[in-house]
């Protein structure tokens, strides 16, 4: 892999998705990116980084407690793969510089390819259900037995650790915008119960899914596909997640948190992950586990479901739509393959209107928040720029429905969910306002803090 | 697998199948119990292998069908002047996916209630076999502690 590296090409592929990623405003990180590229130009730990926060955003796609296959699939492995088909120009690939010809596709790619696929995919010119990792280790026989410290790494990927990461940080997002000071043991206690939760969910996800994992490109490196784990190993660990999180969030912070929690767990494993391949009805569901985490946060704060709560929730159940279906417009051919039912492959119609559907959705609910007063009217004003901006898009993908407008859409809506919860918090009505109803945390609290506005 | 080795070997994946082959470990002193789940999972497996084999390759072959047709009604070739192989781009391979999902769905969803029963089955063995090994392990260090 490292050969590949000192090619010209990865470094000015890295470049363009740099520069693609900048100009898409992915606010969050840019320092991260360009201090990324800066030290790591020649190396492929700058595209592999990349390629992991781009797969964070990916995985993101379904903030649920789950990846559900359009995020797993969201991985753009397949769509790959489809560009490598469809694209007309197939170029002998050589194994050890699988990046340059790909350069025409790569263009057109959105990401979050790990390298091995994108080196496979390359390869095989004409085959849809590629082999797996070209590296030899991937290749060779393995002992089937669990190393110590291979587990954290291994529970990491198992738990799908940084969609549990993105998790609680909508989670957390639903916690400071309640109207309450802010505790921070009451926030630690909610994030770690969510955290602990989403692992459980994600494990026994994946517990569920070996065979179709394995068939599909970008979930096919899972440890419980390479055989790292048992599956017992995965249930009990699971379990070992799954019950002190809920038990941590029912006793530690209020019995209507753990209760959501459990609630989402379970829509996860039994409801989604099963409905995924039967019936279309799946993305649905798989909104609302997506939409329950920042509810959590905010019961967590304020021990009580308010029109706030099921607004946050509002704003990340209709955020899902345009994320997935844009994602999924690429990954057509792995889910067809893969006997997922979803809405790009049977009723690619439908795909793009609930698309842009709920990006226009997304609109009404930013000017819906003053009038429940979590925010200020600065709110609906700020945010109508990106809203509209990812309304555009996604009438273009509903117009034009073609690759580029989908995947500019998935890029969109990487950013515009964190840039529409910053600019929410920063409108947040004060709480200083409600302070001769509130009670101002003293004594057993480490640390009391007052959200004031800016 | 090396021939002293006491555990299961698993392999690259399958090129049909896109699964991993596992090869099982028989140990001399198998109980009755250990014995049904390898079995288990050695059928599994072999359902698993058999399913995914047959289904990837008639994905491959319809496509191909498929492609030929639509090129052919286009007055294409295979193979355009360079020697590429001619495709057609995502809108007109969409239809093939719509229809190649919706013709295999009663199949999958057969698949998927053998394979959680499967995957059920085995794994509430491998708890067993778990639970008979820890309480055997308990019961020898009594015995020792004992002696």
């Amino acid at each position: 892999m490292s050969a590949a590296r000192s090619c010209r090409p990865p470094r000015a592929l890295a470049g363009l998705f740099v520069w693609r990623l900048r100009n898409t405003g992915v606010r969050q990180i840019p320092c991260r990116f360009v201090h990324l590229y800066h030290v790591a130009s020649n190396r492929l730990i700058t595209f592999q980084y990349f390629n992991f926060l781009k797969r964070m955003y990916v995985t993101q796609c379904n903030k649920d407690l789950s990846q559900r296959a359009k995020p797993k699939s969201h991985s753009i492995a397949s769509p790959f793969h489809e560009l490598q088909q469809l694209d007309q120009e197939k170029k002998v690939v050589h194994k050890i510089s699988p990046v340059s010809p790909v350069h025409q596709s790569w263009s057109e790619m959105s990401s979050s390819n790990e390298f091995g696929e994108i080196k496979s995919a390359a390869e095989t010119e004409d085959s849809v259900i590629t082999v797996g990792a070209e590296s030899k280790e991937d290749r060779q026989w393995k002992e089937m037995k669990l190393r110590l410290d291979d587990l954290p790494g291994i529970l990491a990927r198992l738990s799908k650790i940084k969609l549990t990461a993105l998790v609680v940080s909508t989670a957390s997002a639903g916690f400071a915008m309640a109207p309450v000071p802010f505790e921070l043991t009451c926030f630690l206690l909610a994030s770690l119960g969510t955290g602990l939760a989403s692992c459980a969910a994600n494990s026994i996800n994946q517990f569920f899914e070996v065979p179709f994992d394995s068939n599909m490109n970008r979930t096919k490196n899972r440890p419980l596909v390479r055989g790292q784990i048992s599956p017992l190993l995965a249930v009990c660990f699971a379990a070992s997640c799954g019950i002190p999180g809920i038990a941590l969030l029912t006793l530690g912070v209020n019995p209507l948190t753990g209760a959501l929690g459990a609630f989402n767990i379970f829509l996860y494993t039994c409801c989604y992950t099963p409905l995924k391949r039967m019936s279309i009805a799946n993305t649905w569901v798989g909104a609302v586990v997506g939409a329950i985490p920042p509810i959590m946060g905010w019961t967590a704060a304020t021990g009580s479901l308010d029109a706030g709560a099921l607004l946050l929730g509002g704003i990340l159940y209709s955020w899902q739509f345009p994320h997935f279906n844009a994602l999924s417009w690429g990954l057509r051919e792995d889910y067809s393959r893969g006997g997922y039912c979803m809405m790009s492959v049977t009723h690619p119609g439908l795909c793009r209107r609930v698309a842009l559907r709920h990006c226009l959705a997304l609109i009404g609910l930013s000017t819906v928040a003053p009038v429940l007063n979590i925010t200020t009217w600065t709110f609906p004003v700020i945010s109508l720029p990106i809203n509209l901006y990812i309304s555009y898009l996604g009438f273009r993908f509903y117009r034009d429905a073609d690759r580029s407008s989908s995947r500019k859409l998935f890029f969109c809506s990487l950013w515009h969910l964190p840039m529409l919860l910053l600019v929410m918090f920063t409108c947040k009505k004060s709480v200083l306002e409600k302070e001769d109803k509130g009670d101002l945390p003293v004594g057993s609290h480490e640390m009391a803090m007052e959200i004031r506005l800016p | 697998p090396p021939a002293h080795s006491r555990s299961d070997w698993i392999g690259p994946p399958d090129k049909l199948s896109n699964l991993r082959p596992v090869i099982f470990y028989v140990p001399p002193e198998e109980t009755a119990l250990e014995r049904r789940l390898r079995e288990a999972r050695q059928e599994a497996q072999a359902s698993n292998q058999r399913f995914w084999a047959r289904h990837n390759r008639a994905f491959r072959q319809e496509k191909e069908e498929f492609i030929y047709s639509r090129l052919k009604a286009k007055g294409l070739e295979m193979r355009d002047e360079s020697g590429q192989k001619a495709t057609l781009n995502a809108e007109e391979m969409a239809e093939f996916y719509k229809d190649f999902l919706s013709k295999n769905l009663k199949k999958h969803l057969q698949y998927n209630r053998d394979w959680y029963k499967h995957n059920f089955r085995i794994t509430f063995l491998m708890g067993q076999v778990a639970l008979v090994r820890a309480l055997r392990w308990l019961r020898r260090r009594k015995k020792n502690a004992e002696q």
